[in-house]
């Protein structure tokens, strides 16, 4: 499936409407509370230059110094650089609170039938369903809300959960098997079920959707912590830059102001990066939550970038969840015409995607058009397990079709008498040329990575029904994508090595593992993971737990079993396996955000440099007034310019952060090449031609 | 600039070059302990000195205990060399009688020469005996040199293990890089520079009369050994106080040229061990790649800097660029090749005075120093440095791809920025936090031997000499007071071994790492785009900072001096 055709929860808004803004901008002036801004070591810093100059501010103005007004400009683009990431993050924030209400609303005080006596649905306390713990169980009844997370253990029922998935079609939900797990907030729409209470209270999955959303769980990521640590020690590299400038201009004799070394240290420190960083991540977990995934750390997230292998599991990935009919395959001596006739006859009654294939496909090629079956009178034969065959009798006449060795079998038995019916009386002896043909002709298929299906028509073999795994359109282009990102993909199928050979080179997947049992692809993981490497998977099933809980990425479907939904440490609402390939992309986007933006904020020092040294020093020593290359009007309009730009970039690079830069299946050569010129090589450049305007703009406006 | 200039300053980084591989492999076999064509040889002796020191060699150790083997030995190395310094008076061979050395020289030389500095605050041939000169500083000149090289053999084996415990045993690659690397190539180098002319005795100094009838003492003794080891172990400390300018030292452009390549040798090597021990050798070449980029950009500079002179001399009528303080056997070529690699290579020996320099040209080697000496570096540390950048380098731009950085398949993460940055940090608080404290201070001042930005100079290049463990002095400053020599003696150690400290977590914490396999999702590290990368970040991480100061020193000066104003 195509990324553009997923369906998105809630539209993507416009980046930056009044909406969203209005409350953020409420919000930045809030978190200017320093217990807030301690987790940003650069903000922080920040923070507590900007509360140093304010105070030199008061004294100044309680003491009538002159230069006030540039003094006071200069503390208040201080506050403006602290205030504009606050307002990134809140802007960040923003935009899943909408969704976090709707979730909120679902969430209020549901009453919950709590059975006294197990096994007894008649005999229940109404109990608020905050009251109830892991292990109660509740019967819930057509029209009410299911109470909280857990298992179904009795009985089967449609439920609604447009509140978690925005899918407002109901889905099954019965014992047993790999549909079992209910989440609270959903709405009981027909039958009546018993469901095992696993969440306790507020780590519901709701509660933890609602927290992601919000940003409020939001933990550091190992790499934001790492990052961290970096703009840390890079700040602390130019505190001692700065600091240290005092001591050099007194011996030259002369002196600097400190709000005018609070705006070179400003400037200097990654500011840009450590305003946006957190933004990115809300907004990186925010890009999850619209494609409908829910990480339960942002760890994940991280980890999905780094996937070295995928575990794909054939059906409903890489082929389309059925095979389907391509071909008629006469034995010698019949008509692809004929063939296709009693393949459809034994079809028509078929209700299966298989059957209904068949019907299409002699339709298609061959003209035979639909047929009633009440006008025929006949008597349609069912699938059963048993046989492998299905059918359809019309007066004396029959049709079977059924897997190769099924048919060959039932054709050469000996006649049993089924009650004088003459179908049995037609039954000529099998010849030894057709079953030679037939299995050659269903080797042949078989090794293509078709399934043959055999059609018998009253005692003889006419040929075979090619049936075939259909490779999901654009499927081989997306692996193609993956091996150009260096990410190995690995189809994990139960059927044998011939077939699950086919399909894996017609898709295109570098690897497979045919006839694969849940302890197999456990160990495969583990193999891959021995090696270094970073595993992806999703599953659904309760025997898929252990590997979903082994990958590093395990993406556990929604419509899966309870186990499943907590090994894996991201639940994909829609069930659509196919998504962890955008789960990888959305996880490579944000560490290359946080890359571009970290590489762009250091980068603009070099100009930083040039607008603000000469500046401070033209005063001892003039001949410096060269390294003003930008030509900025006065030292008090450069320092000026410079802290400006400075404060104004962060408010220019929120979109950027909140999009995320666009990550390109190029390989990482060119990727890296491409975004160093971007960003690395921009990030030099750009500051020189903003301050350049800003300077002009300065001096236009009068303001130093 | 000409020709026959150039000539020279190439055929110097041909040999360098052609020195990488070969030495490379042959370093690669000592450190990972294999059959080298010299063990027949010392394979007993080394056997014998584990005996001696009840080591056992295949033992390995954790990056910790690695760690705290280094720090003792260093304890027990600083106490023996202090004590034989304040004792000298009344030790032997001490024919010139030369008293003890005051308690704070003591400490600032013995720091310095355990920290592979070699800063000298005071004049060899008038303060120190010969058995200071041998037992104490000659000693620490091979085991500073060789724990350095320890130390990067550590951090590769921490890079090229996988989910390993050890980095080695710090006493055995003590022993074996001694034994196998320093002092086969001392022994050959040493009779090459006896038979070029330099003097090796334990003789008296000679008393002459010169043409005018002045009495001249000419102080001589075992130079030669102590020649080799200065420069291979990139040392720095001259046998006489105008070290490798004066002609016993280097007596033509041959010793010279064998000084030079020395210095460079095993710094240059390292990186083909580090490409070899990480089981691709093109991850050597580009780091070798990215510190000769930085290194032929700074000799172009000072080059071009003194064969331009300054208007000033040149309206003197003297012409043919800056020749103050430069020998003429060497010439400009020959002087400016020599400042640079001795200052990128923390080797600190001069075949001029960096204080004549023009002041771009005094820039330069100025800069290389506060990079924190990566340029090829002291040995080992050269290149650990270089791998402390290159960590924060991919970490920085690592992401850009991405990935969760990586670099010869180890993850970059939070642990290893850290120590990274931990490392880099103590270049400018060292280095700054002193400059500031000392020009602030009057009687620091009053060291200077200039006046205006040219003293700044001379006292930004002192502590970013010392933290820098280079070791070269600009000249100018009276460096021999209790200020200097305590807070040069400090940045000494910090410059050492809270670099070193750092680097060896990193080494345990890689090591400990599962390696990941290369795909092409991979942050390419060998080609153009990877070198240009680690250039530009140690140019804006580690250069920027020092702007400032520059600006006030060498910059200003530059632009005065071309306004015809000196200082």
């Amino acid at each position: 499936m195509d990324s553009s055709t997923l369906r998105k929860r809630v539209p993507a808004s416009t980046l930056l409407d009044w909406k969203t803004v209005a409350p953020a901008i409420g919000a930045s002036v809030r978190k200017l509370d320093p217990r807030a801004l301690i987790t940003n070591p650069v903000m922080f810093v920040v923070w507590i230059v900007a509360v140093l100059a304010s105070l030199l501010l008061v004294r100044d103005l309680v003491a009538g110094a002159p230069g006030i007004g540039f003094t006071l400009q200069i503390v208040l683009w201080l506050w403006f650089t602290v205030l504009f990431a606050n307002f990134a993050e809140a802007i960040a924030e923003r935009r899943g609170k909408a969704q976090a209400d709707s979730l909120r609303e679902t969430r209020t005080r549901t009453k919950a039938k709590r059975l006294l006596v197990p096994g007894n649905t008649e005999l229940f306390e109404m109990v608020w369903a905050e009251e109830l713990s892991p292990g109660d169980l509740v019967v819930v009844e057509a029209g009410d809300l299911i109470p909280g997370d857990g298992e179904v253990v009795e009985g089967m029922a449609s439920v609604n959960e447009a509140a978690i998935t925005g899918e407002s079609a109901p889905v099954i939900r019965e014992s047993g098997g790999d549909r079992s797990a209910v989440t609270g907030g959903t709405t009981v729409i027909s039958d009546r079920i018993v469901v095992k209470i696993t969440a306790a209270k507020g780590s519901s999955f709701l509660d933890r959707m609602i927290a992601l959303i919000e940003g409020a769980a939001r933990q550091k990521t190992p790499n934001e912590i790492a990052l961290n640590i970096l703009l840390a020690g890079l700040s602390l590299i130019f505190v001692f830059a700065v600091a240290t400038i005092p001591s050099f201009v007194a011996y030259a004799g002369g002196t600097v102001p400190f709000v005018v070394l609070a705006a070179l240290f400003v400037t200097l420190i990654p500011t840009t990066i450590g305003a946006l960083l957190s933004a990115i991540g809300i907004a990186g977990m925010d890009r999850l939550v619209r494609f409908n995934v829910l990480a339960m750390s942002g760890h994940a997230v991280e980890a999905a970038g780094d996937v070295d292998t995928l575990l794909l599991d054939k059906t409903g990935t890489i082929t389309l969840g059925n095979r389907q009919a391509t071909a008629f395959r006469p034995l010698r001596g019949v008509s692809e015409q004929e063939l296709a006739d009693a393949a459809q006859l034994a079809s028509l009654a078929d209700e299966t995607p298989e059957g209904r294939s068949i019907v299409v496909l002699a339709k298609e090629k061959y003209g035979i058009r639909g047929r009633d079956l009440a006008e025929l009178r006949g008597r349609s034969i069912p699938f059963s397990a048993n046989t492998r065959m299905s059918g359809m009798e019309v007066g004396a006449s029959w049709v079977r079709k059924g897997a190769v060795d099924s048919v060959i079998a039932f054709l050469d038995s000996p006649p049993v008498d089924t009650g004088g019916n003459v179908a049995q009386a037609l039954r000529p002896r099998l010849g030894a040329d057709a079953v030679r043909d037939i299995n050659a002709i269903a080797e042949e298929i078989a090794k293509a990575g078709g399934t043959p299906l055999a059609v018998a028509k009253d005692g003889r073999l006419l040929g075979v029904i090619q049936l075939k795994d259909i490779v999901k359109g654009g499927i081989r282009e997306r692996f193609a994508e993956l091996r150009r990102m260096g990410i190995r993909t690995v189809m994990i199928t139960g059927d044998n090595p011939m077939t699950a050979a086919a399909i894996a080179a017609e898709a295109g997947v570098d690897d497979f593992l045919a006839q694969a049992t849940p302890e197999d692809k456990l160990r495969l993981i583990r193999e891959e993971q021995a090696k270094g490497k970073l595993v992806a998977m999703c599953g659904d099933g309760t025997n898929d737990a252990p590997a979903l809980a082994q990958a590093d990425v395990g993406v556990a479907m929604n419509t899966g079993t309870q186990a499943a939904r907590e090994a894996g440490n991201m639940v994909d609402l829609d069930s659509n396996p196919t998504k962890l390939i955008e789960v990888v992309e959305i996880g490579k986007q944000l560490l290359m955000t946080r890359g571009a933006l970290t590489t762009f904020s250091i980068a603009n020092d070099v100009a930083k440099y040039f607008a603000i040294l000469p500046a401070i020093f033209v005063a001892v020593y003039p001949q410096l007034g060269v390294l003003n290359i930008m030509g900025l009007a006065s030292p008090q309009s450069a320092i000026l310019s410079a802290i400006v730009f400075n404060a104004l970039i962060i408010v220019a690079l929120i979109p950027l952060a909140l999009k995320g830069v666009r990550y390109r299946a190029i390989g990482a050569g060119p990727l890296l090449r491409r975004n160093l010129l971007v960003y690395g090589l921009g990030g030099v450049v750009t500051p020189f031609i903003g301050i350049k305007a800003i300077d002009m703009a300065i001096v236009a406006l009068g303001l130093a | 600039m000409t020709l026959i200039g150039w000539i020279q300053i190439l055929t110097f980084c041909v040999i360098i070059t052609a020195l990488v591989p070969t030495l490379g492999w042959y370093m690669t076999r000592v450190f990972n302990n294999e059959w080298t064509p010299l063990s027949p040889v010392l394979r007993p002796i080394e056997i014998a000195l584990y005996r001696m020191g009840g080591v056992d060699e295949r033992r390995e150790q954790d990056w910790l205990t690695y760690t705290i083997a280094m720090l003792l030995f260093h304890v027990a190395g600083f106490a023996l060399l202090y004590g034989l310094l304040r004792l000298q008076g009344v030790l032997p061979f001490n024919p010139q009688e030369m008293g003890a050395v005051a308690p704070d020289l003591a400490f600032n030389t013995a720091a310095s020469f355990l920290t592979n500095t070699n800063w000298q605050n005071y004049g060899g041939e008038s303060t120190l005996s010969y058995l200071s000169q041998m037992a104490g500083l000659t000693v620490q000149n091979f085991v500073s040199a060789a724990t350095g090289i320890a130390i990067a053999v550590a951090l590769i084996r921490g890079f090229a293990r996988a989910s390993a415990r050890s980095v080695g045993n710090f006493w055995v690659d003590l022993v074996r890089t001694t034994l196998y690397v320093l002092l086969p190539i001392c022994i050959v180098g040493t009779v090459a520079l006896i038979a070029l002319g330099v003097p090796q005795n334990l003789d008296p100094y000679v008393e002459a009369t010169t043409l005018e009838g002045a009495k001249q003492v000419i102080a001589q003794g075992p130079v030669a050994s102590q020649m080799m080891i200065k420069h291979l172990g990139t040392n720095g400390g001259g046998f006489f106080n105008t070290n490798a300018s004066h002609p016993f030292e280097s007596p033509s452009t041959y010793t010279n040229l064998i000084h030079m390549v020395s210095i460079f040798a095993i710094g240059a090597a390292l990186t083909n061990v580090f490409g070899r021990m990480v089981g691709d050798q093109r991850q050597g070449w580009a780091i070798y790649a990215a510190m000769g980029v930085l290194f032929l950009a700074g000799v172009t500079i000072v080059y071009w800097a003194e064969a331009a002179g300054t208007g000033i001399l040149d309206g003197l009528g003297v012409s043919g660029g800056n020749m103050e303080g430069k020998e003429v056997r060497f010439g400009l070529a020959m002087t400016a090749l020599f400042a640079v690699v001795t200052t990128a290579a923390s080797c600190g020996a001069v075949n001029a005075m960096h204080d004549s320099l023009t002041p771009l040209g005094g820039l330069i080697p100025l800069f290389n120093m506060q990079l924190g000496e990566i340029i090829i570096g002291g040995v080992g540390a050269g290149l650990y440095g270089m791998l402390l950048f290159v960590v924060i380098a991919i970490f920085v731009a690592g992401l850009m791809v991405g990935r969760t950085p990586e670099y010869v398949g180890k993850k970059i993460e939070a642990r290893e920025v850290k120590m990274a940055m931990l490392a880099i940090l103590c270049l400018p608080l060292s280095i700054l936090g002193f400059t500031a404290f000392a020009v602030a201070i009057p009687s620091a001042v009053a060291s200077m031997g200039n006046a205006g930005p040219h003293g700044f100079s001379e006292v930004l290049y002192a502590y970013s000499s010392q933290t820098a463990n280079n070791g070269s002095a600009f000249g100018g400053l009276t460096g021999n007071t209790m200020f200097y020599n305590i807070t040069g003696g400090l940045a000494m150690l910090i410059g050492r071994f809270l670099v070193i400290v750092p680097a060896m977590a990193i080494a345990g914490s890689l090591a400990a790492k599962k390696t990941v396999p290369k795909s092409s999702g991979t942050f390419p590290t060998t080609g153009g785009l990877f070198i240009g990368l680690l250039v530009g970040v140690i140019l804006i991480v580690g250069g920027l900072t020092f702007f400032p100061a520059l600006a006030l020193g060498p910059i200003v000066e530059q632009l005065a001096m071309r306004a015809g104003e000196l200082f």
